[in-house]
């Protein structure tokens, strides 16, 4: 079985990424400054031409990128390539605001699929077997990104989309699917009702690919043993290229980064200093090989930390932790920082379903915060004083990971709407007045 | 010996309620028995009914969160006494009582109380020992 999708770049010895890294950091600057208005104007206001910077030591001195960038200058302002040279444009989820639109000549469809096609022969895809993809196909980069990966890959590529679970589960029986490319809350969706209908035996599932929302280590266990599959993370995002910036190995312990692409950075949030390896801070991402749509020092809001230690796989990319939470999903209630993510590891510790909704409103000027649960019939009894029971043990798990009190309502099974895409677990009604 | 008790998750929101029994009723289930525990947040429908698994597996493949408990149906004169003189047995055994309600049997004079105690074998035996039947579920029907 191949390992490895391009071994001579995924095992290549840091010297050799790093110099690679600078030779093209200094191109993609020039291309840039020549190209991009917006970005040149961003540099000169701080004193700065091509020439300052002359290798990855330097790219601290250049300025940020943020959504509110990508925002202002929707849709054309950051584009570094003739329209007549672009192919294909896709589009963020547009969750927490305005759509971002990114742009891509073939190259850079190119090298973005060979990036998911690392990742499928990582979580060990050959050309025998069957890619089921179940991220949306569109605008959103899940479903296109996969599918050119399981191509190239030369998988037999089941471009499914979302949606329409019995007819996911009749091919998944029916064709044989080995791969299974979704979001984890959708495996777990497809775990639960494929246990239902009673035909877990007919599933030759081996390995997932499963990213685009956050996702914690009970619900990759719960996944694995729903599906019985291996289940590896991927990372990505839009602005960048999509799926595919980082991705999984066997041993399950970090992403590592496509470095020949992608110069990852750890900043302070607050103050824009970068970090050094292994301490915790926001993800910044400069690409060093996008045309159309090349972002320099993009701030991608995951907080996160990376790690060089030498990896079992063999691989030498550096890796990065699963996101531990993103700015933009953070709530703060009553003063306190919450991650919705720490709510999910605290229901899958507890025997609950990972299927919630935190809803957040303003009531005489002071935050409430109240989470539906749904109630599984393993955790039920016929007296009210277990089930009570059952509900303050989870009331006061929860009490000791955030620190403040959640009123939290046990629901009926499936009662909870199940998203095919992106779940959405959070309804914040202060932000309405 | 006991019998055995289906007991649902009812949410406490308007109709939910009616939805379940609605299901039951449509399905032929009959209810021979009842009693409703509520709290603020949500409520368990118990119920007692002649044939559990074909009403289990209804309310399983609608999806409805409920439990099978064994409780003891005991045999109740209708008459000033008749539960005093169940509790007394049951208390001078020991014996705490989670919950229990009470209904009418067909045969005039008849009742039936439905205990849930921590052991049904001990409940059983002490109240045997005072002269007091225990019904099978089919006895009920």
């Amino acid at each position: 079985m191949t390992k490895y999708y391009q071994p001579e770049i995924e095992c290549a010895s840091r010297e050799e990424i790093l110099a690679l890294q600078n030779e093209r950091l200094v191109k993609q600057v020039q291309h840039v400054w020549d190209n991009v208005p917006y970005y040149r104007k961003k540099m000169e206001e701080k004193g700065l031409t091509p020439a300052d910077i002359q290798s990855v030591d330097d790219l601290h001195k250049l300025p940020f990128l943020t959504k509110d960038d990508l925002r202002e200058c929707y849709p054309y302002g950051l584009l570094a390539k003739p329209l007549a040279d672009c192919v294909r444009i896709q589009s963020t989820s547009g969750t927490t605001g305005k759509r971002v639109v990114a742009f891509y000549t073939q190259h850079d469809i190119d090298l973005w699929e060979e990036c998911c096609a690392r990742a499928i022969v990582a979580a060990g895809g050959t050309n025998e077997d069957v890619c089921h993809v179940s991220y949306g196909y569109g605008l959103f980069t899940g479903g296109p990104g996969l599918n050119g990966g399981s191509h190239k890959v030369g998988c037999l590529t089941l471009p499914m989309s979302s949606g329409n679970t019995d007819r996911q589960l009749q091919f998944m029986c029916d064709l044989g699917s080995t791969i299974l490319c979704c979001t984890p809350s959708y495996a777990a969706y497809l775990g639960e009702t494929a246990i239902e209908k009673g035909i877990q035996d007919q599933l030759k599932l081996k390995a997932g690919i499963f990213g685009a929302e956050a996702w914690t280590e009970e619900m990759r266990r719960d996944i694995e043993k729903k599906l019985g599959l291996k289940a590896y993370d991927i990372y990505g995002l839009t602005e960048i290229s999509g799926p595919g910036v980082s991705f999984e190995c066997e041993e399950q312990t970090g992403m590592h980064i496509n470095e020949d692409h992608f110069i990852a950075e750890i900043i302070n949030p607050e103050t824009g200093e970068v970090l050094p390896e292994g301490e915790k801070g926001e993800l910044v991402f400069t690409s060093i090989t996008k045309e159309a749509f090349p972002l320099l020092r993009y701030r991608t809001r995951d907080i996160c930390v990376l790690s060089r230690k030498k990896c079992s796989c063999g691989r030498t990319h550096v890796k990065m932790s699963k996101p531990m939470g993103r700015s933009d999903d953070m709530l703060i209630i009553k003063g306190v920082n919450v991650f919705p993510s720490q709510i999910e590891t605290v229901l899958l510790e507890q025997g609950f379903p990972p299927n919630y909704q935190i809803i957040v409103d303003r009531v005489n000027n002071t935050d409430t915060f109240d989470i539906n649960v749904e109630m599984p019939p393993e955790m039920f009894s016929d007296t009210v004083r277990d089930v009570t029971a059952k509900e303050k043990e989870l009331v006061a798990a929860l009490k000791a990971m955030l620190g403040i009190v959640a009123k939290v309502h046990l629901m009926a099974p499936k009662s909870i709407q199940r998203s095919e895409g992106k779940a959405v677990r959070v309804i914040d009604k202060r932000k309405m007045y | 010996m006991s019998i055995r008790q289906i007991s649902i998750f009812v949410e406490n929101q308007t109709g939910l309620l009616s939805e379940v029994t609605t299901l039951l009723a449509e399905n032929g289930v009959n209810l021979r028995a009842l009693s409703i525990a509520d709290t603020s947040e949500f409520g368990i429908l118990r119920i007692i009914v002649e044939d559990v698994d074909t009403a289990a597996a209804l309310l399983r493949e609608k999806g409805y969160t409920y439990t099978v408990t064994e409780v003891l149906a005991v045999s109740m004169r209708d008459e000033k006494g008749g539960l005093a003189e169940i509790l007394k047995v049951l208390a001078g055994a020991g014996i705490a009582l989670e919950y229990a309600y009470a209904f009418l049997l067909q045969k005039v004079g008849e009742a039936c109380l439905i205990i849930r105690v921590p052991d049904n074998e001990a409940a059983e035996k002490a109240l045997q020992a005072a002269g007091i039947g225990i019904a099978t579920q089919k006895e009920l029907f």
